[in-house]
């Protein structure tokens, strides 16, 4: 837990009891303001958390987890031993070390290699469809585990440096709050009394739900629930999780002075504050240019942040109830193209998940000696995403109703990969 | 609007009580029916009925007068109306007042506003919100300076489509071969044109290729052949990269032609390889999507030299707009977008992607506007008009229980049959902003154009694709939220500052407070306030200690921060 302080001039029972006074002006058949709560002492965690590390762009996973060293389109990484029983890229001496807690599946191979088509497709679980919006990672994982976090006043889903995937049929309560790597939040500073901004609520409540109940449609209600979880946060202590510079030096230096490097400390924060996913965004990889120059930035930059928040979870204990993923869009082809590069490729790649009840060390699945192929068992987003549900302790028969009124089932009824639970 | 209109307006709500949000007369709705004697208008009507009848619902009934009247200034300026202009449209009681009132918005008085709102609309359409910022290599600029221009003028839809296919030059403004048309395809060259070929076909065409690239898909009738026989148009075009000079030396690109070698040695007969999924190379010539190929249209005149690279026997891109302007393709995308940018959803989901797999909802309609869009030698506000003035433009947002099941959210095929509560985009609401508050009015375009966009930025994320995907953080999620309760611009808008229009609002003699919340409610929501909101009105009143100007910057403040006043209904 980390030690909540107070803001300046401002406490949370200060703005209870002035809500109280608010509430005077009107009875509002809608109480946004009920969320505001009195300051949990602690926060209860008896609940599982999920960082997805997000590759955007589709990284060259032949270069990073399963090297093909003998063949011609190989590439310059070598393989390298680690602390588990993979060997990876010798670009990633630091990540080489957290090995026994994470495990790669080899054999991911998937059909999309657009990339707007993938990233929604690895997100949800579902290819796209034009009468339907799935919900993403975050947005599933915050809906189910809402309930086992009643105290928390920040979203339930956080996406650091990058926008993520939207909350489809599940309402833009489940969005992603999407944050830069700094932490830094714009527009929180309220610039007038809690009182008074109560009582402007007052009549905001009473205009939002005159417009609800004019039967209008979803975007009414969704608009109501938004500002609900804003006001929220907007006087919550809990917010001291983004503040990201607070972090010991040794701690800013251990995760490295990179976006993805702080994303991945912000990351740890909000999971220590009760946050049950959070998605780290490191794009760049769509290398159809100079692939091998490109990774030799890149590839350092990944390892530092990866590991340092690998190990960071580890020493405090919270490996144990989150779990890390890593993956993006698809991977790259063997064929390096005519401009150094790799081109989009999503027949057969490699993720990577650890973390929680998921056996580390392990590489799952093998592709061929190019890396063309998968040669074993394929495993697809649906069944990575089951995985991971499963590893959160979220039923796999849970299903939801969708907004056409039809069941669909979570992780779209995908297979756990049985291997990561030993 | 001026101080001396907000009195003149001040005095109207004063003095009289006009039927502000009365529900439009029967007469008028039967004028509606009738199409506004335009068959267009009427032909709308009768398809949209139809479906209503095949599906067993009936209509919604209309908007309310300053609904409309909202509606339809968001939509064709990008802005609310001002009170002065409610109160304008509101008060006519000319049985055409509806088509009267588009007339204006299309007419001379809104020129320049209308030419905003369409370059804006069309630049993020041509080269999306982070077109022009970081690394791209189009200068924003200049991309609005060509959409500008053409809006003004009116500039037919079909010539658009030609110049912006085709162009080459500059896509800096004030270089002597400036071009802005060149922008559309400053960012799409790479790898060979596979942008240029995807996006040229979505917004063109109404055709979603882009996934064909790689493999025939089994969700899209299009073929990996198709996209790589289109793509052949675009290798005659490449990209100079140029340095601005001054203080912002950033890149940014000109447009060239060039000859095309071709990719197996024969510049004559220039073809290109692209590669199927089991490894294996395929040849690709120019062919359009139709099936219509450049060798065999110049064989057919006795020419042997169709699939040459050379620009002095082919210019492929000239053909590709030539064939792009012939096809029945090019109206009915038109149409498509049109249609969902007013009624909230196209024919098809997305609008883009018109192919077989994805059976237009009402696809008489389509093709007969189509049909239409071309006759009148593609003139888009003709276009526009005929949709703003139709029976399921002017239907109101509230759904009944006959109707309910009509609901696109929910996943049904949209029947028109009430108006699809939609969110104002960021654009808009920037705009409605500054239009509620008459913040800036004395500022030139320029100066004006990049304050907006710089706020803007704020809810942009680039992915850094190849495809230059980007999302919004404007999307109704907490940021924006924040945005509204917290932000500048609407600070700035409550700040009730001398000269201000709230400040105005709240000195103005002989007007009592009770007319002053409602001016308040007809600038954000066209509505009159309800007796309960009135009397939490007066509460804040009170709880500011009589204040008025204070209480009035708290009024103003919920009003913007509501479902109502965000969206579009």
């Amino acid at each position: 837990m980390i030690p909540l302080s107070t803001p300046n001039g401002m406490s949370r029972r200060h703005f209870m009891s002035h809500l109280a006074g608010a509430s005077a002006l009107a009875i509002p058949a809608l109480t946004l303001t009920s969320s505001v709560r009195a300051a949990a002492e602690t926060l209860r965690k008896n609940h599982k958390s999920a960082i997805l590390l997000w590759m955007g762009g589709g990284p060259p996973t032949i270069d990073i987890w399963d090297l093909k060293p003998g063949a011609a389109t190989g590439g310059p990484s070598q393989p390298m031993a680690t602390a588990g029983n993979a060997r990876i890229s010798d670009k990633l001496p630091l990540v080489a070390k957290h090995m026994d807690k994470l495990s790669i599946v080899r054999s991911m191979s998937t059909r999309e290699a657009d990339h707007a088509r993938g990233r929604y497709y690895m997100h949800t679980g579902y290819v796209p469809n034009p009468n339907i919006q799935h919900p993403s990672y975050g947005a599933v994982i915050a809906h189910e585990q809402e309930s086992k976090v009643p105290d928390l006043e920040i979203p339930l889903f956080v996406s650091v440096g990058g926008a993520s995937e939207g909350p489809g049929f599940l309402g833009m309560a489940y969005a992603p709050f999407q944050v830069d790597s700094n932490g830094r939040i714009r527009n929180l500073d309220m610039r007038i009394q809690e009182e008074r901004l109560a009582q402007r609520f007052a009549l905001l409540e009473t205009i939002e739900t005159r417009f609800i109940s004019q039967r209008r449609g979803m975007a009414a209600l969704d608009h109501a629930k938004v500002l609900q979880k804003t006001n929220s946060l907007l006087t919550s202590e809990q917010m001291q999780a983004f503040k990201v510079d607070s972090e010991p030096q040794q701690i800013k230096e251990l995760y490295g002075n990179s976006g993805f490097g702080r994303g991945c400390m912000l990351a740890r924060r909000l999971v220590e504050a009760g946050v049950p996913f959070v998605e780290v965004n490191m794009g760049g990889w769509d290398l159809h240019q100079n692939c091998f120059t490109s990774l030799d930035n890149k590839l350092p930059e990944m390892d530092k942040g990866m590991s340092a928040l690998m190990e960071d979870l580890h020493q405090r204990g919270l490996l144990e109830s989150t779990v890390v993923i890593w993956m993006g869009e698809f991977g790259r082809t063997p064929r390096i193209n005519g401009n150094a590069g790799r081109d989009h490729f999503a027949r057969a790649w490699s993720a990577v998940v650890g973390g929680g009840p998921i056996q580390g060390g392990l590489a799952i699945g093998e592709t061929s000696a190019d890396g063309s192929r998968v040669e074993s068992q394929p495993f697809s987003s649906e069944d990575l995403m089951a995985t991971v549900c499963q590893a959160l302790d979220i039923s796999l028969q849970t299903t939801f109703t969708s907004n056409n009124g039809r069941p669909m089932k979570i992780a779209n009824g995908g297979q756990v990969i049985t291997e990561l639970f030993g | 609007m001026t101080t001396r209109k907000i009195f003149v307006v001040i005095l109207l709500l004063a003095g009289s009580t006009p039927a502000l949000a009365v529900t439009s007369s029967d007469r008028d709705v039967s004028l509606s029916a009738e199409g506004f004697g335009l068959r267009q208008v009427s032909e709308i009507n009768r398809a949209v009925r139809e479906g209503w009848q095949a599906a067993g619902i009936s209509p919604s009934k209309a908007a309310t007068d300053s609904e409309w009247c909202r509606r339809v200034y968001l939509d064709l300026v990008g802005r609310v109306p001002t009170v002065e202009e409610l109160q304008v449209y509101t008060t006519e009681h000319d049985e055409s007042k509806r088509a009267n009132l588009v007339d204006r918005l299309l007419g001379d008085d809104y020129l320049e506003e209308y030419a905003g709102n369409w370059t804006t609309l069309w630049t993020n359409t041509l080269i999306g919100r982070t077109g022009g910022t970081g690394g791209s290599l189009a200068v924003r600029r200049g991309m609005q300076q060509y959409l500008r221009r053409a809006f003004q003028k009116n500039r037919s839809y079909d010539q658009m489509a030609e110049e912006l296919v085709t162009a080459t030059g500059s896509c800096m403004p004030g270089d002597s071969d400036f071009n802005g048309a060149a922008n559309f395809l400053a960012d799409k060259l790479d790898e060979n044109g596979v942008q240029a070929t995807a996006k040229t076909a979505e917004i063109f065409l109404g055709m979603a290729v882009g996934c064909t690239q790689c493999h025939n898909h089994p969700f899209n009738e299009y073929r990996q052949n198709q996209f790589w026989e289109l793509n052949a148009f675009f290798r005659q075009t490449r990209l100079r990269r140029e340095q601005a000079t001054g203080a912002n030396n950033r890149r940014y690109a000109v447009i060239v032609d060039r000859n095309f070698a071709g990719e197996g040695g024969d510049p004559s007969k220039a073809e290109l390889y692209y590669e199927l999924r089991n490894g294996k190379l395929k040849v690709a010539y120019p062919v359009f999507v139709n099936g219509t190929s450049l060798a065999e249209k110049y064989a057919d005149r006795g020419e042997d030299f169709g699939d040459s690279g050379y620009l002095e026997d082919i210019h492929r891109r000239r053909e590709l707009a030539d064939l792009i302007l012939s096809s029945d393709e090019l109206p009915r995308a038109a149409v498509n977008r049109m249609w969902s940018h007013f009624l909230g959803y196209g024919f098809t989901k997305p609008v883009y992607d018109m192919g077989p797999h994805n059976p237009p909802t009402h696809p008489e309609l389509l093709d007969y506007l189509a049909g239409e869009f071309r006759s009148s030698s593609f003139d888009l506000k003709e276009l526009m008009r005929w949709i703003v003035l139709s029976e399921p433009y002017s239907l109101s947002s509230r759904m009944t229980r006959d109707n309910q099941s009509d609901d696109p959210n929910l996943g049904a095929r949209p029947l028109f049959s009430h108006f699809y509560l939609r969110q104002m985009q960021a654009e808009q609401l920037y705009e409605s902003l500054l239009t509620a508050t008459e913040a800036d009015e004395s500022l030139p375009y320029d100066e004006r154009e990049s304050m907006k966009q710089r706020w803007l930025a704020q809810f942009n994320t680039a992915f850094g694709t190849d495809d230059n995907s980007e999302s919004t953080t404007f999307n109704g999620s907490i940021p924006q939220a924040l945005m509204m309760m917290n932000g500048d611009l609407v600070k700035n808008a409550t700040a009730c500052t001398p000269g201000s229009f709230l400040h105005d609002v709240a000195t103005s003699s002989g007007l009592s407070n009770a007319r002053r919340v409602e001016f308040l409610y007809q600038a954000a929501l066209a509505r009159k306030p309800s007796r309960d909101e009135l009397v939490i009105c007066n509460k804040l009143l009170a709880a500011r200690g009589g204040n008025t100007p204070e209480a009035l910057k708290d009024i103003w403040w919920a009003l913007l921060n509501s479902n109502e006043f965000i969206l579009i209904h």
